[in-house]
């Protein structure tokens, strides 16, 4: 028996004899059979990109349809019904019609009408008479947007049977010269859908790339597993890449999916190349995964990873990223704040690519800035991946 | 047999903040190839430290480490590749397949080609999991995951493997099992560092490292170290006492310093080493047995503070409540209690009475069914079949009356951690329905008898896990329950702080109190009055620990434990199986 006080322990040789690329090969094999068998990530990739579309297509969109107006029709002689009728045949009416203005009020008030248009009684005989003939248009300014979209919608209806009552005919302004009339570019329908659709691809692949990632590594500390990998020979990139390659193509594949359900399902146009969108995205999707994986390596919770990445990933895509909002019209405190946001810029390059095309002023100067969020995040990433457990 | 020194500890330090105690202390030690070396202590004591600091995991305040010849600071890389590592837990990815994980820790190791087929054969064939390639790691059984675990850790050939507790919680046949396939390896030359709770298994090892609270405390054979306290083991019997008096009258006297309860009999330690036993009243006999390792630790430790055991009164309860149910004695009945988690049958047809004042305890791996058997029972789950009945209510037609009557400790005990004691108790009280003076005067006599005044004021997370595990047993039985369910009530806590813990046990039990406890530290079932081996969600004995040792065939084993009579059941409960499974067969 040795009793060996030195205390030194004798030398084993060591043949070092892996290979890098099936180190990192086995990683990324694991990681890929871990996401297709978590069935969170499968929903996320796939599930949640479809309800997004279906929301921004039927549910959030910024159009009002179906708007529910109240007439109160005092009267009941032919021009009044002939100007009922134009309402009711407007497909962005729902008309519900009353006698007395008592019978709506509620309604109104209560919310089931968006707005409540008064003839009053002797509006025909006014309109015989051709003198000044007023109507009541009653709104909810509680609801602004909503409000001035039905004053802005019954003024066109007005004006329309107007001209074909011919009345305007004898008016005083009849012969009215210049006509303003505005054309949209872009979007000429100006539709929110057009805008919203491009931008969702921005949330959805926040969602992959930080949200989902931000729960890996997380996942790996609490179920013990990461201490038995950082006791076998791999490198901080050997980590680092293999979650990141699985996750970069489920981002890809959401982002393509989205492209072709808006493009070729919900006529949204796509004017600029494919290969810019791959490029664009490419990039994007580099720095969200930076950030979910940072996230993940530093909070080591999927908990806090999950609320981390909720509060600087997902908000601020939708929020501060001007999809939803407009950054121009928001406090110039918080137009700062956007600057640093990458969904910002990916969703100023997607909407440039899908409506306008290959606008090279606006695009490269985007691409320039996530390549730069990107490079930031994932070096910062790799030297924040601890190799042990201090 | 000249083994060299493949890891060599000089002085490590290990302080993870600065205001803390240090996890490890000056710790010097050699560890040898070609053997086992346990590293043995409660939990706490620094072992999953020491393991990782070994691994390279950490790095180590002061002091140094070498592995085969490698600094564990700084040739970390190297050190990784000679060194396997499994993890508690045993570090495995659960929704991977079998297969998956063995090619995963192949591709990491750099096992290709033909070699890698041949090493996957020979360890598929070494732990028996042939038949399972294809099932997901998380749908194994405990003992197959550590088998797998340990195939994970054997894909290269390691100078050095380090088991961190590779026996916590798994059933005994498994452990068994374990221990054979480590022997073998370490036939092979590897050095095994083998981490464990269990005090019976240090007596396995080549070689023990002792630790507690960070602390070597000894390190060479297990004999050498159980050698020491030769002739200062006894086991006392008395015809007029019962056991439990009997102890609490021996560890009176001031030259016992340890004293457990093992089935009729009383375990104790004299101070110094005689042949004559001291006398302890007339009808004590006495007959010196031989010491084991946990007595040899308990002397190493310097038993339990007198102090301690003289302030556990007994007269905790005011009154224990009067049967309202009369004369009736069974306190606790099952009736064929089954529960169901979707497909799974977690407990199954489970039947059994508990008595007024007696310890009734179900013992069984993790993931056996005690907790979900303990959960039916208090009314926390609804049973799918059969009937739970507490001091003569049935809990599910009215589980909330039934709660009245008893007290639950969960595991991990279940305190509220930022509110103060003092709170924690008023809390618990309310809960209870005790209000105004009695709530007060309750919760006075409950810090005086627990011995919480100094730390009343401080939050429950704060404390020391012994005084958690006080202020937690006294939250559960202000209310006087005549039943206390205690889940895994150790599990965690230094011999010592169990040991104190089974006194005040006794104390209650003494005042008529009823306990049910759920363990998987097999030494301590022996403090039961009566258990019942629970194992894959059945009951497959019952009865006093005595009457299990002994109804194993005794000719090769005079002298048989508790884990050897739960392999003798397991081994019966499957030959049952499949003679069943056969008969049915053929009808």
């Amino acid at each position: 028996m040795s009793q060996n006080l030195a205390a030194e322990s004798q030398h084993v040789d060591v043949h070092p004899q892996r290979s890098r690329l099936r180190c990192m090969w086995g990683l990324v094999r694991k990681e890929t059979y871990q996401m297709l068998r978590d069935p969170s990530s499968v929903g996320i990739g796939i599930a949640l990109p479809l309800l997004l579309l279906f929301l921004f297509t039927y549910a959030i969109s910024l159009d009002v349809r179906n708007i529910k107006l109240g007439v109160v029709c005092e009267d009941n002689s032919p021009i009044v019904n002939r100007l009922l009728a134009s309402f009711q045949n407007n497909k962005y009416f729902m008309v519900h019609v009353a006698r007395d203005r008592r019978e709506v009020q509620d309604d109104l008030v209560g919310g089931r009408l968006n707005g409540v248009l008064v003839i009053p009684a002797d509006f025909a005989s006014r309109i015989e008479r051709r003198s000044l003939s007023p109507l009541q248009l009653l709104v909810r300014g509680s609801d602004v947007s909503t409000a001035a979209l039905v004053q802005n919608y019954v003024r066109g209806v007005l004006r329309h049977w107007l001209i074909q009552e011919g009345l305007n005919a004898g008016q005083r302004n009849s012969g009215e010269i210049v006509r303003i009339e505005s054309r949209v570019w872009f979007n000429q329908e100006i539709e929110s859908r057009a805008a919203l659709l491009p931008g969702s691809i921005a949330v959805i692949m926040t969602l992959i790339g930080t949200l989902l990632t931000a729960l890996v590594v997380a996942r790996e500390w609490e179920r013990g597993t990461m201490e038995a990998l950082l006791a076998t020979p791999i490198t901080r990139m050997d980590i680092v890449l293999s979650k990141f390659v699985p996750y970069f193509i489920l981002g890809m594949l959401a982002m393509g999916l989205v492209a072709a359900v808006s493009t070729l399902g919900l006529g949204v146009p796509l004017r600029g190349s494919l290969w810019v969108l791959i490029m664009v995205s490419a990039t994007f999707l580099c720095s969200a995964l930076g950030l979910g994986l940072l996230i993940s390596s530093v909070t080591r919770n999927q908990f806090v990873a999950s609320q981390v990445a909720l509060i600087v990933g997902y908000l601020p895509a939708l929020i501060l990223s001007g999809l939803v909002f407009e950054i121009d019209s928001m406090p110039r405190l918080i137009q700062y704040l956007t600057c640093v946001m990458p969904p910002r810029y990916f969703v100023s390059a997607l909407r440039t690519l899908f409506l306008a095309g290959n606008v090279w002023q606006v695009i490269l100067p985007n691409t320039v800035v996530l390549l730069g969020f990107a490079a930031f995040f994932l070096t910062v990433t790799i030297q924040k991946t601890k190799m042990n457990l201090e | 047999m000249a083994s060299q020194v493949l890891i060599s500890l000089s002085e490590v330090r290990k302080q993870f903040s600065a205001d803390a105690r240090p996890a490890l202390e000056c710790v010097t030690a050699n560890i040898y190839g070609e053997r086992i070396t346990g590293l043995v202590g409660p939990d706490g004591a620094g072992k999953t430290t020491l393991i990782r600091l070994i691994a390279g995991l950490l790095d180590p305040t002061r002091g140094r480490i070498k592995v085969a010849g490698y600094d564990t600071a700084r040739q970390v890389s190297t050190v990784h590749t000679i060194v396997s590592y499994m993890p508690q837990r045993f570090g495995l990815y659960e929704d991977l397949t079998v297969m998956e994980n063995l090619h995963l820790y192949a591709d990491l190791r750099g096992v290709v080609g033909k070699h890698r087929h041949e090493t996957f054969e020979r360890l598929l064939a070494f732990t028996g999991l042939g038949h399972f390639t294809g099932r997901l790691a998380g749908k194994l059984s405990g003992g197959m995951k550590q088998k797998l675990g340990l195939a994970c850790a054997l894909i290269h050939r390691p100078v050095v493997l380090l088991l961190d507790e590779p026996s916590a919680g798994v059933d005994p046949v498994s452990r068994r099992e374990l221990w054979k396939m480590v022997n073998e390896l370490v036939d092979e030359g590897t050095a095994v560092i083998w981490s464990t709770a269990y005090m019976d298994e240090a007596q396995r090892c080549d070689e023990v490292l002792l630790l507690n609270e960070g602390k070597l405390l000894y390190q060479g054979k297990p004999g050498d170290l159980t050698g020491q306290v030769e002739g200062q083991t006894f086991l006392i019997e008395a015809t007029e006492d019962s056991r439990r008096q009997l102890l609490s009258k021996a560890l009176e006297q001031p030259d016992i310093i340890d004293g457990v309860i093992q089935g009729r009999k009383v375990r104790l330690i004299l101070k110094t080493p005689t042949t004559v036993f001291p006398a302890l009243g007339t009808n004590v006999q006495a007959r010196p047995t031989p010491p084991r390792f946990e007595d040899a630790f308990m002397v190493l430790l310097g038993g339990i503070p007198k102090t301690r055991i003289s302030n556990i009164t007994s007269h905790i309860f005011q009154k224990l409540r009067e049967d309202s149910t009369g004369t009736r004695n069974i306190v606790v009945e099952a009736q064929d209690l089954t529960k169901c988690f979707g497909s799974f049958t977690a407990v199954d047809q489970v039947s059994f009475t508990v008595c007024r004042g007696e310890i009734f305890g179900l013992l069984g791996p993790n993931g056996a069914g005690k907790s979900t058997t303990f959960k039916m029972m208090c009314g926390l789950l609804r049973p799918t079949s059969g009937k739970a009945e507490v001091a003569g209510v049935d809990l599910t037609m009215a589980p909330a009356k039934a709660r009245e009557r008893l007290g639950y400790m969960a595991q991990r005990f279940s305190l509220y951690s930022d509110l103060s004691v003092h709170q924690n108790l008023e809390f618990f009280g309310g809960v209870y329905g005790l209000m105004g003076r009695r709530l007060q005067k309750t919760i006075h006599r409950m810090i005086e008898e627990f011995e919480l005044a100094p730390f009343i004021n401080s939050n429950a997370g704060d404390l020391p896990l012994g005084f958690k595990q006080r202020l937690a047993m006294a939250c559960a039985i202000m209310h006087e329950p005549q039943v206390l369910f205690l889940d895994e009530p150790t599990s965690g806590v230094d011999p010592i702080t169990r040991r104190e813990f089974w006194i005040r046990i006794n104390a209650m039990v003494n005042q008529g109190m009823t306990i049910m406890v759920t363990t998987h530290f097999l030494d301590e079932a022996e403090y039961c009055d009566r258990i019942a081996m629970v194992y894959q969600g059945r009951i497959i004995a019952t009865g006093t620990p005595d009457d299990l040792k002994r109804s194993i065939p005794s000719e090769n084993l005079p002298e048989p434990t508790l884990e050897d009579a739960f392999i003798e059941m397991i081994q019966r409960h499957e030959r049952y199986e499949s003679e069943g499974e056969g008969l049915r067969r053929d009808g």
